[in-house]
């Protein structure tokens, strides 16, 4: 099963004629990916890898390929229009992988998406991989950019703020005989579309998913959230890790969301909710993998 | 992004967010100049992106950047005191920051000091108006010992500032008849400003009112969204770099996410989340990071030669240690970037490097076959392990 794509599922990609969408849109053809379709207003007509139909419309490449699932790699400036578009023409899941699109205009989106269908994952993440059972993880469904050789198909689910962090735990994983059932991306930026605690409640519904392990960072308050909530809740044993313990307070560490600001979001809080919350936490970054294998038991 | 108070002065007044009169001044005659504008009761700030002015100390000995003046002459002397110094507070750290410029205003008389804000509430994906009878002080002192006395209001994302939302607000302060009027007249100021400059925070501490009946933002700091720059060419403009590091300054110039720190060991990082995850494993094998350093997801061999050389250009760097999870970005190019640095800056500490993923055994084979001295490490554990022993030798 995994959650919210698998192998079948239809993808189109919007950007897929810039640089950065086309490399990624052939990376996802090169696994195996069901890449149906491309999105650019004004080449509506052409194709992608000689294979791909583009169309000028969300709705058009909906209506003609019955892709479920949008990749947007549309610059910052243009990101929020084609988030809009995408929900507008009703797929399951806009993956915004962008990243640098303004605050201001993710909470307008996330606003004007209340009462939707249409789930959000991102902006500014590596977005998700169900990896396939063939060599190298092949056959299955990638969306956005993390490297798909790194997974192995399995029943361990991930979730994480970040991008190669998030690649560095799966390989780990990976290189115990881990597979992985979904990789989820939920991007670093303040304002997201999809958090935590949202993929925790899949994965524990999940079957395929036997164990979770949370990569969570500083600043604001999902990771003591998604916690709170597993404690009486989640039925699967969880590991988790927090970078940015050495951060300074009230700097930006990269990530727009991770910033430790009037004494909150600090690493330490998280850690004890997480360990309030008999989550096995990883006490440095080369042991993500090891301590999901204490928390298996 | 932070501006400076002079410049805040200037938003305020083109969004009618009423504010003591006040002018900018570079020169102890423009000082003066300034002053016979305003008349009597004048005060003097030096402008330079740090609380606690006031109470701070120049290195040349002159007390506080902060002073009350009666004349045009004494503004100008006390501007010749402040310009050109460096003023030390407790948020500048100790090297201080050189005042190049000073703001001349109206010294109002205060009745009453209260706090003001607005800022991105990511909780609640929305703007969040915050607001509090104690002004002048710690906000966050008062969030600890009187929480009761800070009031939220949370404003619809797609609406705006309702009418009942001010009322509100200015009723919880205490406001009544004209200057709640004229509080109401600040506030949608306020908060036209935060929308349509694309701020992440501005706060005004203190909001005062005066005896002669007035309503005044007397100070503010705003905090800009970086990723909306582009939309705001006139606020972008208002950036002065003299005010960050200029290891900061320099690495932005390259497109480097870089942040200064106090430790010994640089690191050179490709992503956010492992950069800050390479910092707390050096401090966990006992070391401490000198940086946060974030090459982005796809690094060219240009950045990464820049990336170095900013790192080495820090005398406190002891030891550098590089980690690249090479994902899609070419473990290799990463390899002939570090070789290049090396080549053209004389690479005389420790190096460590922990490379994995794509392209990994082209990239370890450039590294090896170049002449560059370096320690090569398998996993990040044992990347960090090796870049504290390499310092503690």
């Amino acid at each position: 099963m995994a959650i919210l794509v698998d192998e079948n599922t239809k993808i189109l990609v919007q950007g897929i004629t810039g640089s950065f969408g086309g490399r990624h849109a052939q990376l996802s053809l090169d696994y195996g990916t069901q890449l149906v379709a491309g999105v650019t207003p004004g080449k509506g007509g052409q194709t992608f890898a000689d294979k791909v139909p583009i169309f000028d419309s969300v709705a058009d490449a909906v209506a003609e390929t019955g892709a479920t699932v949008s990749a947007i790699f549309v610059p910052p400036p243009f990101a929020a229009d084609a988030v809009l578009e995408a929900v507008d023409a009703g797929v399951d899941l806009a993956v915004v992988i962008t990243e640098g699109i303004p605050v201001m205009d993710m909470m307008r989106v996330r606003a004007a998406m209340l009462g939707k269908k249409t789930r959000l994952i991102g902006p500014n993440c590596p977005g998700l991989v169900t990896p396939g059972r063939g060599e190298g993880s092949n056959g299955g469904c990638r969306i956005g950019i993390a490297p798909g050789y790194i997974h192995k198909r399995g029943k361990v689910g991930v979730v994480s703020r970040s991008g190669t962090l998030t690649y560095e735990a799966v390989w780990q994983l990976t290189n115990l005989g881990l597979g992985q059932s979904t990789s989820v991306g939920i991007g670093g930026d303040p304002i997201n579309g999809t958090s935590h605690l949202d993929i925790l409640k899949m994965f524990n519904e999940d079957p395929e998913t036997e164990a979770i392990i949370m990569i969570g960072e500083i600043g604001g308050s999902a990771e003591e959230e998604a916690a709170a909530w597993a404690k009486d809740n989640c039925q699967k044993p969880m590991a988790a890790f927090i970078a940015g313990a050495t951060a300074p307070p009230g700097r930006r560490m990269g990530h727009a969301g991770a910033i430790v600001s009037g004494g909150k979001g600090t690493a330490a809080a998280k850690i004890a909710a997480l360990r309030e919350a008999g989550i096995e936490v990883a006490e440095n970054p080369s042991d993500m993998g090891q301590a999901l294998v204490r928390a298996m038991g | 992004m932070n501006i400076h108070e002079y410049q805040a002065k200037e938003l305020f007044e083109k969004f009618g967010v009423a504010t003591p009169r006040g002018k900018v001044a570079e020169t102890a005659a423009e000082a003066k100049a300034a002053a016979v504008e305003i008349g009597s009761n004048i005060v003097v700030k030096a402008q330079v992106h740090a609380g606690g002015r006031g109470k701070g100390t120049f290195k040349n000995g002159f007390q506080g950047g902060v002073h009350l003046v009666q004349t045009p002459d004494e503004a100008a002397e006390i501007a010749t005191q402040m310009m050109g110094q460096v003023l030390v507070t407790h948020q500048t750290g100790e090297e201080g920051k050189l005042v190049s410029k000073v703001m001349i205003a109206d010294a109002v008389d205060i009745e009453k000091e209260y706090y003001l804000a607005i800022l991105m509430d990511r909780e609640s994906r929305s703007p969040v108006i915050v607001a509090s009878t104690e002004g002048g002080v710690n906000i966050e002192e008062v969030a600890e010992q009187t929480p009761d006395k800070i009031f939220h209001e949370v404003i619809h994302p797609l609406l705006g500032l309702q009418p009942y939302e001010i009322r509100n607000i200015s009723s919880k302060l205490g406001f009544r008849g004209d200057i709640a009027k004229q509080f109401g007249k600040l506030l949608k100021g306020l908060f036209r400003l935060f929308m349509e400059c694309d701020c992440s925070m501005v706060e005004v501490n203190p909001l005062v009112t005066t005896p002669d009946g007035r309503v005044l933002a007397l100070d503010a700091k705003f905090d800009f969204d970086d990723n909306a720059l582009y939309r705001h060419p006139e606020i972008a403009a208002l950036h002065d770099p003299s005010e960050e590091d200029p290891r900061e300054v320099e690495a932005a110039k390259y497109d480097l996410n870089y942040i200064g720190l106090d430790g010994n060991i640089a690191c050179l990082v490709n992503g956010a989340g492992l950069a800050m995850a390479t910092m707390d494993i050096i401090k966990h094998c006992g070391g401490e990071p000198a940086n946060f350093l974030d090459v982005g997801g796809g690094a060219s061999q240009e950045q990464v030669r820049n990336a170095f050389k900013i790192i080495l250009a820090d005398p406190k760097v002891k030891a550098i240690l590089v980690n690249i999870f090479g994902g899609i970005m070419d473990c290799d190019v990463i390899a002939k970037g570090i070789v290049a640095a090396c080549q053209e800056v004389d690479l005389n500490i420790p190096l460590v490097v922990r490379l994995e993923g794509n392209n990994v055994a082209a990239g370890k084979a450039t590294l090896a076959s170049s002449s560059v001295a370096l320690v090569s490490a398998d996993t990040l554990a044992d990347a960090a392990a090796k870049a504290v022993q390499a310092i503690a030798v």
